[in-house]
């Protein structure tokens, strides 16, 4: 198992944003994470990135507990995030953002990746020079997929990479996940309000709602669950 | 004419000084977006460690001597910048907005007094070390010169300027610096020591700060515990000036708030320089708050 969440409370101030969330990834799994506006899911992820404090509850990641650390050393053990508004540099380069995402990689191999980020959005070498804060908001997202791999994670958190974007950006995001993960094993942890797409991409998913986990399956098992369809999949998500 | 560059001249050794110190203040402000009001202190204190140092090495050849007195005072002051987050800032990252700012200025008295106790409340002296100069220009009884001190003085900052600038803009520490700047989370969703990089920009200001201390001392032969409070508001004023937060503008700022002090004092009254710095500073606050190189506030993420 790669990465276990175990009955995890954390609490914003006096509000508790999750109350006991149980949750697994294993290696190579897409898992998808869905649910309404302000269920937790983005809780959820800075939790175990540590920039949140998990006040009861356990986080392993590899075998080895991080409930309470830093986020620098959480993420230097193998864990790389795509935040929730993608949170680019907007005052660096496209290629300067993916210099930091690079930062806790091996040196040597940074030509290699770069170019395995360039090969995967061909966009983000066009727009290299430019300054992450005049991207568009697909590049942004491309570019904080990309930073993100910069340092050959072991598994990747991704929030909400389709919000606010184009449909056929959105279709473009979704198959880039896809070959990350068909093609290197990438083990990706996606949060999504898009239902539709993220459990049809994903091999298991998590129902996430107001802190709790409320069901959970394998992808094409929710996308069938009436609950599901009702909440999450009948609000003209195409 | 001769007048003229003569003040343009002092005008660039003085700018010199106070571009170096209002590094620290812009790059502090940048990281976690607070003026630290200790840092004229800080300088004061380069400053002292330079006077010490140099009474110390003062049987060495003079060029090892100014180098040894550079390191020494910049490491020492370093370590004073490095405490100065360590006790008046960290401990208050999180709390209300006004809390750091007022135990920076706890910081800053509290440095004053403690220099004062350990160094005595009078001026402290050294001798002139580095004398002669070139005479540049002669127009009837007028000689514009030019010292070797001020050649060095303004040689040593831009070399530091320039240096510190690619250092900022071409290394890992640098990009880790900025980014900070830019978005501290993410930064440290990156695998940045947000915290280590913090303590890193106080050390640098500080280290800068030293320097200028040092050069302080060899310009005017004199230092005492009040040095850093004029000093320092001159380097802020610098920093608005050229854009709190941009480097480049506080290099800028520092040398033309130099300059307009140069000029003001060689053409209306010595004693009135200051009104002519802090009218500059009302005046940018007023008209560009963004200063010379700032960014405006709001800008497209």
């Amino acid at each position: 198992m790669m990465l276990q969440v175990e009955g995890v409370h954390t609490f914003y101030g006096a509000i508790e944003a999750l109350k006991g969330v149980d949750l697994h990834v294993d290696e190579g799994e897409i898992v998808a994470l869905i649910g309404a506006n302000g269920a937790g899911k983005s809780t959820l992820l800075m939790t175990i990135c540590g920039v949140a404090k998990a006040r009861r509850g356990r986080i392993t990641f590899a075998g080895s507990e991080i409930t309470a650390e830093r986020t620098d050393d959480i993420v230097r053990r193998g864990v790389a995030c795509s935040p929730e508004g993608r949170r680019i540099f907007p005052r660096m380069t496209v290629l300067e953002n993916l210099r930091m995402g690079a930062l806790t990689a091996d040196p040597e191999r940074y030509d290699e990746n770069l170019a395995a980020v360039f090969e995967l959005f061909p966009r983000l070498k066009e727009r290299a020079q430019q300054r992450g804060g005049t991207l568009s908001g697909g590049e942004q997202q491309m570019l904080a997929i990309g930073r993100a791999l910069m340092s050959e994670p072991t598994l990747l958190l991704l929030d909400e990479p389709s919000l606010g974007l184009a449909p056929l950006v959105v279709k473009q995001i979704f198959e880039a996940i896809r070959r990350i993960n068909a093609q290197r094993r990438m083990t990706v942890l996606l949060v999504e309000q898009n239902a539709h797409h993220a459990l049809r991409l994903a091999h298991r998913g998590y129902v996430l709602v107001t802190g709790q986990i409320t069901m959970t399956g394998t992808g094409q098992e929710l996308l069938e669950n009436p609950e599901v369809k009702a909440a999450y999949l009948e609000g003209g998500h195409a | 004419m001769a007048y003229l560059l003569q003040q343009l001249i002092n005008g660039l050794t003085l700018g010199s000084i106070y571009g170096l110190i209002a590094i620290g203040y812009t790059m502090v402000y940048g990281i976690i977006g607070m003026i630290n009001f200790a840092h004229g202190e800080i300088y004061m204190i380069g400053a002292f460690v330079a006077v010490i140092a140099f009474t110390a090495f003062s049987n060495l050849p003079l060029v090892v001597a100014i180098m040894l007195v550079l390191l020494f005072s910049m490491v020492i002051t370093a370590a004073y910048g490095w405490t100065v987050e360590r006790v008046a800032y960290r401990p208050l990252r999180g709390s209300f907005r006004l809390a750091p700012l007022i135990s920076a200025i706890g910081m800053s008295i509290f440095l004053q007094n403690y220099v004062q106790l350990l160094q005595g409340a009078r001026n402290k002296p050294v001798p002139p070390m580095i004398q002669g100069g070139f005479t540049v220009m002669q127009e009837g009884t007028f000689t514009v010169q030019l010292s070797y001190l001020q050649i060095m003085i303004v040689v040593t900052t831009l070399v530091l300027m320039a240096g510190f600038t690619h250092f900022i803009n071409t290394t890992s520490l640098g990009r880790q610096q900025r980014a900070c700047e830019q978005d501290k989370t993410m930064a440290a969703l990156l695998g940045v020591n947000v915290d280590r990089t913090v303590s890193l920009t106080f050390v640098l200001g500080a280290g800068l700060a030293a320097v200028a201390g040092v050069m302080v001392t060899l310009y005017y032969g004199v230092v005492d515990f009040y040095l850093g409070f004029l000093a320092g508001l001159k380097a802020f004023t610098a920093a608005v000036l050229g854009g709190i937060g941009s480097l480049p503008g506080a290099m800028l700022g520092g040398i033309l708030i130099g300059l307009i002090e140069a000029l003001w004092a060689g053409y209306f009254s010595s004693e009135w320089k200051d009104v002519a710095a802090f009218s500059i500073l009302v005046l940018v606050l007023i008209f560009r708050p963004q200063g010379l190189l700032g960014r405006p506030e709001v800008e497209k993420v």
